[in-house]
């Protein structure tokens, strides 16, 4: 009985299912639309995950992948308290883009992906997000007129963000950090590579 | 009434399904108890308007099944009354059954004087609460047993008192009480039927929020022309045609968030009621939302036949939310197809929404070892001894099922006090 079951699944399914985090979940969709028709954002994305569900079950990984849509999801929540069949769509969703920028096929360009990932360097640095360079990266990250120009725009909201506390100008010499740095980096280290394992295997 | 015994088969529920395993039980010469909490028997086949496949009105059938019962006096029925414990086992069950008073006895000849001096009105419980009724009323023009009831809420008033002075026939006795009886019986047929899921939860389709957002078992009730709208087929909202209208299929089914299970008659009692509207208005226009259509068993040729219509449209899509457009109160419906994925906002005169069955039964006060299903129902299986289930006390089941399961039901329990002998 498995085995004809297998059958059915296409290859792309089946890494899905293995790879992505919560992947074994999109079989079970019946593909009814609600989160379709619940996202806020659905109108502005190119795929609703109605529709990614079916192209993953119709092996279209290039399309999948490449897809601007796990990368527009804001975590509303809409979906998965909706969903008739209780699938955690919003995680499948970031499990998705996880995937995608993992095998480089995310889209490029993308500002959620770019500015998440200015995040997480910054993040993992010291175990302390740096606001002042998480700011200035985000910026500068469309080149150095726009980033002038973001930065005279913002510079009423910084004055503020200094006298209330909010950062300091000080985070430019290193910035604040965590006790333990190396420690925080081995216990990365060894998440990342747990997770490899998994995906590459 | 008959003195009940080890050879008396007790029948909770007096729904199609009790009657029906009443009727089939004493016409072979057995013993029977029915009991049924509302003043009149019939259950919600009662409520509907018009039957599906036939499209012909319940009242008959269940007209002959009251005139059956009539002629047997192997069947006693106790109404307003309901199960408080059961204990013992197979062939020697003891139940004990708690009656409420209904202030009206035996002489009623239902002649309706009580009703006109009545002033006072309740919340009219067989229109799903959507008009009043009289503190004296009949259930509805065909109750059986054709006999007003008097609420509660006037028998210590001078109303009360009114009521009581107007009767010729002396059948008002406001002393009666709350009596209890205790039966053996050597068999239970468990009978107790369904509930229409509560529309109300289903938050996003804003049932509580919105005129023109009524549930299936509401419609029916509007297309009866002794119904809440005499029959008529309006807007909640303002009284105008509603001419426009649009079903969500699986309202409250087929969803984790409510109930589990298919409720089955859905898609059927659906594809029936658009046939309300394209009758009703010669530019009436129904438009079905649904994930699948699921018209059980042979019912597919009425599926087609709905198909086929040009002023009936389907689209396949589980609407995700209702809004409602202030200016006008029109129902917006919201979502996704799934044919094409193409969003959708669309106004309707009014929304039906299908609602799912649940079962009504009351497990809290079955034996422990009686097998009931994670969706509620009861299963029929060896360890249930001498109790059976019948109906939607079973499963959800359109009234041709609920017949045969409860036929099927009655062989059982007949079979039990057989062998008791
Ligand atoms: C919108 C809608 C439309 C429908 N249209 C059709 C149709 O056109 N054709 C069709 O074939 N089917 C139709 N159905 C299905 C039909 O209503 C059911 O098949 C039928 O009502 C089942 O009968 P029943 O006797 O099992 O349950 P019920 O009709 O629910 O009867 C159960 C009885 O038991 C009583 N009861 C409950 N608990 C107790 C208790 N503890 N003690 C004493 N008494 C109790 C209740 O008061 C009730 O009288 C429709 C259903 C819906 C929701």
């Amino acid at each position: 009985m498995s085995d004809m079951i297998n059958q059915y699944r296409n290859n792309f399914l089946k890494e899905v299912e293995s790879k992505v985090e919560e992947g074994e979940w999109v079989k079970n969709c019946m593909q009814c639309g609600v989160c379709a028709g619940s996202c806020p954002l659905g109108d502005a994305w190119e795929h609703t995950p109605q529709k990614i569900f079916m192209m993953i079950r119709a092996g279209k990984k290039q399309e999948v992948l490449s897809s601007d849509a796990m990368w527009m999801c804001t975590s509303c929540y809409n979906c998965i308290v909706r969903c008739p069949r209780e699938l955690p769509i919003t995680h499948i969703m970031h499990g998705l883009a996880h995937y995608a920028k993992r095998l480089g096929l995310a889209p490029k360009n993308n500002p959620t992906l770019k500015f998440a990932q200015i995040f997480w360097n910054n993040l993992t640095k010291t175990g302390r997000v740096n606001e002042l360079k998480v700011g200035l990266s985000l910026y500068f990250m469309n080149g150095f007129v726009e980033g002038i120009k973001t930065s005279l725009k913002m510079q009423k909201v910084g004055l503020n963000m200094i006298k209330n506390k909010r950062f300091s100008i000080a985070e430019a010499w290193g910035g604040h950090s965590v006790k333990d740095k190396s420690g925080l980096h081995k216990m990365l280290k060894k998440a990342y590579d747990l997770e490899s394992a998994r995906v590459d295997k | 009434m008959a003195i009940a015994t080890n050879q008396t088969i007790l029948i909770v529920g007096g729904g199609i399904s009790g009657m029906t395993a009443a009727i089939e039980a004493a016409e072979i010469g057995k013993n029977v108890i029915l009991i049924e909490k509302r003043p009149f028997i019939g259950g919600r086949v009662s409520q509907i308007y018009k039957y599906f496949p036939k499209l012909c009105f319940p009242t008959c059938g269940l007209e002959i099944n009251q005139k059956r019962i009539k002629q047997n006096s192997g069947i006693n029925i106790l109404t307003m009354s309901q199960v408080a414990s059961v204990t013992g086992s197979t062939g020697d069950y003891e139940v004990v059954i708690k009656t409420s008073p209904r202030y009206i006895n035996e002489k009623c000849t239902a002649c309706g004087d009580c009703a006109t001096v009545a002033t006072s009105e309740i919340d009219n419980e067989f229109n799903y609460n959507l008009n009043k009724t009289k503190s004296a009323y009949l259930p509805y023009s065909n109750a059986y047993p054709q006999r007003y009831v008097i609420d509660e809420s006037v028998i210590k008033t001078d109303e009360g008192k009114k009521i009581a002075d107007s009767c010729k026939v002396g059948a008002v006795d406001l002393s009666m009480q709350e009596s209890e009886t205790t039966l053996k019986v050597a068999s239970i047929i468990w009978a107790t039927g369904w509930q229409p899921f509560d529309a109300d939860k289903i938050q996003p389709y804003g049932h509580d929020r919105f005129d023109n957002v009524i549930s299936s078992v509401e419609f029916e009730r509007m297309m009866d022309p002794m119904g809440p709208t005499s029959g008529k087929l309006v807007r909640p909202s303002d009284g105008r045609d509603a001419k426009n209208v649009a079903f969500v299929q699986c309202a409250g089914s087929r969803d984790h968030n409510y109930l589990k299970h298919c409720s089955r008659i859905c898609c059927m009692a659906t594809l029936k009621q658009t046939t309300y509207i394209t009758d009703t208005y010669e530019d009436g226009k129904a438009d079905i939302y649904y994930i699948d259509i699921r018209a059980i068993d042979r019912f597919e040729d009425f599926y087609q036949k709905i198909k086929n219509k040009d002023n009936v449209n389907f689209i396949k899509s589980k609407v995700a939310s209702i809004t409602e457009d202030k200016k006008n109160k029109n129902p917006v419906l919201n979502g996704v197809d799934t044919e094409g994925y193409h969003r959708y906002a669309n106004s309707y005169d009014m929304v039906v929404l299908a609602v799912g069955m649940q079962p009504a039964m009351d497990t809290s006060i079955l034996p422990k070892d009686i097998t009931i299903n994670e969706h509620g129902f009861m299963e029929n299986n060896d360890n249930n001894g001498g109790m059976f289930a019948a109906g939607c006390a079973a499963d959800a089941l359109d009234v041709n099922r609920s017949v045969q399961s409860a036929t099927a039901a009655a062989l059982k329990a007949v079979q039990v006090v057989n062998s008791q002998s």
